[in-house]
């Protein structure tokens, strides 16, 4: 179950930030859909948090440590949505790099997050 | 929107006085020469997630078993202030800001020189790893990328202009 929703956030994620990359690429800001498409990683992240709770609450333990794999889960629920807040403060091609550094960033934390639930 | 972001800034910081009298010093018209537009929010983005980062860890590793490896959650606590320090100058923005920055952004790319170059010449030191070991080879090398990129970024003096000009 985790492991699956690992996996799409990752997808999802790397998505974002090529998606990102060729506005930057092509000199263009965050534009609407990029949003959407922003919302749309959160939400995976939301459900992931959500799912971890779960799993946790029903009395399995993470290789590493609940407050470890909590934390990743926290912080990869907050990295595209404060990335797309920065964007919106930055109406140029660097708004949309921030974004993709943020989807960049957040792939590393679900691969971290994969070891940190598996071992 | 670029009037926002910094009024936004000016806010936040509560230094409404103190940004009027720095634009001034700066010879921009009113407003405070910003470190985080354009490149430099991409620059502030990711020393905002090396702090984060660096600092949840050595407060957590510090906490829960110091004993273990003290010199290097010791090196990780340091990495941590550092980030914390400059994501703060480049946010504040302003003359005064960029030259601290830029002192530090080479203090930053000393120590994770140094610290990199400790953790390969004598591991035995280390049980377990800092942010910095392996020239940061646990955060995909940001951190010797960052300091780099931030004195390129922080290297000439900048008017509100030409801090617009260069976005």
């Amino acid at each position: 179950m985790l492991v699956a929703l690992t996996i799409a956030v990752t997808a999802a994620a790397l998505a974002l930030a090529a998606w990102c990359g060729y506005a930057a690429y092509r000199d263009q800001p965050t534009k609407d859909w990029h949003f959407i498409g922003m919302a749309v990683v959160s939400v995976l992240a939301l459900v992931q948090l959500v799912a971890g709770i779960v799993l946790v609450a029903g009395g399995q333990e993470p290789h590493d440590g609940s407050v470890i794999f909590f934390a990743y889960l926290v912080g990869a629920v907050l990295s595209v949505p404060i990335a797309g807040f920065m964007s919106l403060t930055e109406r140029t091609r660097w708004g949309s790099v921030v974004v993709a550094a943020g989807g960049v960033v957040l792939a590393v934390l679900e691969v971290r997050l994969y070891a940190i639930w598996g071992g | 929107m670029e009037e926002d972001g910094t009024d936004v800034t000016a806010q936040t910081t509560g230094q409404g006085g103190k940004t009027a009298r720095q634009a001034g010093a700066d010879g921009g018209p009113g407003k405070k020469a910003r470190l985080v537009s354009g490149p430099g929010l991409v620059l502030v983005w990711l020393y905002g997630v090396m702090t984060v980062g660096a600092a949840s860890r050595s407060v957590y590793q510090i906490v829960s078993d110091y004993g273990r490896a003290p010199l290097a959650y010791s090196l990780s606590a340091v990495a941590a202030v550092v980030y914390v320090f400059i994501t703060y100058t480049l946010v504040r923005g302003g003359e005064t800001a960029r030259k601290v920055a830029l002192v530090c952004c080479a203090l930053e790319l000393v120590g994770v020189l140094t610290v990199g170059t400790w953790t390969l010449v004598d591991p035995s030191a280390f049980p377990d790893a800092t942010v910095w070991s392996d020239y940061g080879m646990g955060y995909i090398f940001i951190p010797v990328a960052l300091p780099v990129t931030g004195m390129l970024w922080l290297r000439k003096p900048r008017t509100a202009a030409s801090a617009a000009a260069a976005a």
